[in-house]
């Protein structure tokens, strides 16, 4: 547990010498095992670096080392009518450092980015104890964008342990639409009815009757318990751009077949509103004894077609799942319910979730929306890239860190596993004429 | 010739430079020729390789092949309503997708909505071994493995072939507007900055020659609010459309370097520096963009004497326009730390073993 630079440095000159293994930590909230210790290998707990080293209002912009707690950062804000737009919902709990590693999003970053969109520049060493820093406080840094790589690399590029991030002036008025759906083929068609209408919520978020329910005896939120699924549709801004959107957004949701459509009336309603959502995993740990949550994204479009591939598979596999989803993003959150004491369930459960990252790829998405691979999703790399494009990732890792010392094992899985996964030929090798480059 | 065709005849040409041990230079439009170091190297075009593969208005997102024409793309999107919201500079009309993100250049909206990177969600990329290969993805959320794509902004091609991009478009805003102040630099520096930190739909700011422009983008009632409320004369919209499109594109005499009536020793630099920095240069030399974090300077100064302010304020100056580019001179980017450099001789070989992309548009080292 470092507390100064020259100890973060030292560790690793250490490490880099001996070739032991690094991996670094924040507050271990990471839901795909990132921060997971190496068995012959050292944990860089970095909780220590917890200070907010300064506000620039006028700059619109905050350094910290890298332990602070998101929410820190905007309660440093604050007094200045400022804060940091990325919100993911552990936010009390994770790091920026966290952040960083896995570009985090949260149910604001439709409008507002992820964290990528939100950093300036990061400082930390390299695998060797080499201090670096990638961007500055200007908008653009001379060379390659490297900072832009480091962001979502998960700990394995290198060790960062001071972050500039961008803060944004907070909008004078938010309030949250809650919508109700008689049927998920309705719910999905109205999320891209919203977008087509030329509005971007601030946030957009999408439940299943089994995640209201779930919740709604956990938190009471005041939600639909009839609906199929229900959407909360936030704007902010001006009052009466706000006003003007909720107004719009709320006709283009009745068009789609909205059965309720309930406006916040005040901040404790619109929180009310969000309490239910952010609590959906804590409520989901009441339901069932544990739950495994996966994270894929797909196109907006193909929500109701996976939300229906999702139910055959509950069948298939004799488990029940709730669904909460970022649906502005079309990031999905299925929360597979089952009882880890009993090892069937636990086989079961490990299928559903690699069939659903699948049938996330083949819809045209991707395994992961914001909790990164780590090492729960290192199967499921195989099935998105082929094997030229891992060895492609696998020397942008040494071109940072030549001896492979930064969390090894994670993100990008070797040749071998790919094969023994039985992916091999399924991704590029069906195709006729698999040695011909395409589009 | 059909676009797996056309693929496949780059590949071979990389084949084949790759035996000779010659080098390419990737050409896309060719309006960006001007921009980092000298070309060099027998012709790779990819101008050939357009077209839109895929377009969804309600997932915000297209797939454009690299040779597509920016121009060509911008009419799609204006029929679905929607927009790069960065305001790419379109040098010439000639200027193509690929070339965008290659060299990774914003325009006037890039305080307020992100550069070029924040908008790429994925390419296919050709690299130095002729393997066609895909990063990213065509989804706003995705964090599987490594960005890649990312790292081809602002690249110069050196690290591979950009072939397709997918980008993130917007709805276009339902209003648009432009005011105006006549004030010194210095004010105008001081209210851009303090403006940044307001809930106010600001989407681009402009001091040249003692006018401070602002154009507001957002809803009517935003934009009606804002306008109420910041008091500036307010400019005709024809004209308004047009300052800020001269202002992207560099029309203004301002930036041509070579026309008759300028000094002939002067150049043209680019600083991009944190936006509260002291103006640092005489007024009558510079046009400041961003909220103040971009200045173009005008000068005869040394590349040493630029570049130093330029890094004294926390940021760094790029040779635009003008000036000897040949590497003996000056580089045309900043340098880099050693810790930098080394990762990016790493990251070229670990895609372009053989030095055969760009060699000098990006770094002198390769
Ligand atoms: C209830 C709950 C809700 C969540 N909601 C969201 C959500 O809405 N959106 C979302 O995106 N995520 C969410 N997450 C996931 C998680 O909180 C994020 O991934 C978070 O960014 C992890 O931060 P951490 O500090 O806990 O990192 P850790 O778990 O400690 O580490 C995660 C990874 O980051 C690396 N790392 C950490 N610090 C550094 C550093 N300083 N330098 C280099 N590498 C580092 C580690 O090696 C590891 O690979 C949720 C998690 C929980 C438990």
């Amino acid at each position: 547990m470092p507390q100064t630079e020259a100890q973060v440095a030292a560790v690793l000159v250490a490490c880099h010498e001996l070739g032991v293994p690094v991996v670094a930590r924040g507050a271990g909230t990471g839901l795909s095992g990132g921060a997971t210790p190496h068995r012959f290998g050292v944990i860089l707990s970095l909780a220590r670096f917890n200070r907010v080293i300064r506000v620039d209002p006028l700059n619109c912009l905050a350094v910290v080392e890298c332990g602070v707690r998101n929410l820190s950062i905007s309660e440093a804000a604050a007094p200045f009518g400022l804060y940091y737009a990325p919100d993911p919902s552990s936010q009390i709990a994770c790091t920026i450092g966290g952040n960083i590693a896995e570009n985090s999003g949260g149910v604001h970053c439709l409008k507002y980015g992820l964290t990528l969109h939100n950093v300036l520049k990061l400082r930390g060493f390299t695998a060797s104890g080499e201090l670096i820093e990638f961007g500055s406080e200007a908008l653009d840094s001379p060379g390659l964008d490297l900072l832009s790589i480091v962001v979502g690399s998960e700990g394995m590029l290198a060790v960062i342990t001071e972050v500039t991030v961008k803060l944004i002036p907070k909008p004078p008025v938010a309030r949250c639409l809650l919508a109700s759906f008689a049927d998920l083929e309705a719910a999905g068609n109205a999320v891209a009815a919203v977008i087509a209408a030329g509005i971007i919520p601030a946030g957009l978020e999408l439940m299943d009757r089994r995640m209201t329910a779930a919740v709604e005896s956990f938190v009471h939120a005041g939600y639909d318990l009839n609906a199929a699924a229900i959407l909360l549709c936030e704007s902010d801004g001006t009052c009466d751009e706000v006003e003007e959107e909720i107004g719009h957004m709320g006709a283009v949701l009745k068009s789609c077949g909205a059965t309720r459509l309930s406006v916040s009336q005040d901040e404790a309603e619109r929180l009310r509103f969000w309490s239910g959502r952010k609590n959906a995993f804590p409520a989901s740990g009441r339901i069932s004894p544990d739950y495994m949550c996966m994270d894929s994204t797909i196109p907006r479009k193909r929500m109701a077609e996976m939300l229906r591939a999702i139910e055959a598979m509950e069948l298939k596999y004799d488990l029940r799942c709730a669904n909460v989803f970022h649906a502005g993003d079309g990031n999905l959150h299925p929360l597979i319910l089952f009882d880890a004491n009993d090892p069937d369930q636990l086989r079961r459960c490990e299928l559903f979730g690699a069939e659903i990252l699948e049938a996330s790829v083949h819809l045209g998405g991707t395994i992961s929306g914001e909790h990164g691979v780590g090492l729960e999703k290192l199967n499921s790399m195989c099935v998105q890239f082929s094997p030229l494009e891992r060895q492609q990732m696998i020397a942008v890792k040494r071109a940072f860190d030549p001896k492979e010392i930064l969390n090894p094992g994670k993100v990008i899985p070797t040749l071998h596993r790919c094969a023994e996964y039985g992916k091999m030929t399924v991704h590029r090798g069906l195709l006729p004429f698999a040695e011909l480059p395409r589009f | 010739m059909s676009n797996d065709a056309q693929l496949h005849q780059l590949v071979e040409q990389i084949h084949a430079a790759r035996e000779r041990r010659a080098p390419l230079n990737i050409c896309g439009g060719g309006s960006k020729i001007f921009y980092g170091g000298m070309p060099r190297g027998d012709a790779l075009h990819v101008g050939s390789l357009e077209g839109i593969s895929s377009y969804e208005p309600t997932e915000l997102v297209v797939t454009a092949r690299a040779g597509t024409k920016l121009v060509e793309l911008e009419k799609i999107l204006v029929q679905k309503n929607q927009y790069l919201a960065f305001d790419p500079p379109q040098f010439s009309a000639s200027a193509t997708v690929g070339g965008m993100v290659a060299a990774g250049l914003a325009g006037p909206a890039r305080a307020s909505v992100g550069g070029v990177r924040d908008y790429v969600l994925g390419v296919a990329l050709l690299n130095g071994r002729g393997e066609l290969m895909r990063f990213g993805g065509q989804v706003i959320k995705n964090v599987a493995g490594y960005d890649v794509s990312r790292l081809a902004v602002g690249s110069m091609g050196v690290l591979g072939v950009i072939c397709e991009v997918s980008l993130k478009v917007l709805p276009l805003p339902a209003v648009d507007a432009t005011l105006q102040w006549e004030i010194g630099a210095n004010e105008a520096l001081e209210k851009m900055n303090q403006w940044r930190g307001q809930p106010l739909p600001i989407n681009a700011t402009s001091w040249f020659q003692g006018r401070l422009r602002l154009r507001l983008r957002g809803s009517r009632a935003a934009v009606q609010a804002a306008s109420d409320l910041l008091r500036g004369s307010s400019v005709e919209a024809n004209e308004g459309t047009q300052w800020w499109t001269e202002l992207r594109d560099h029309r203004q005499a301002f930036f041509k370097v070579d026309a008759p009536s300028i000094a002939r020793d002067q150049s043209l630099w680019r600083l991009s520096v944190p936006a509260t920095a002291q103006l640092m240069m005489p007024s009558e030399e510079v046009l400041i963009e961003w909220a103040g974090a971009l200045r173009w300077w005008r000068t005869s100064l040394s590349a040493e004497t630029v570049r130093n302010y330029a890094t004294q304020a926390g940021g760094h100056a790029t040779l635009f326009y003008g000036g000897d580019k040949s590497f003996a001179k000056c580089t045309p980017f900043a340098p880099l730390s050693e810790a930098s450099m080394r990762i990016h001789r790493n990251l070229k070989t670990a895609f372009d073993p053989d030095n055969l992309f760009n060699p000098g548009r990006l770094c002198a080292d390769f």
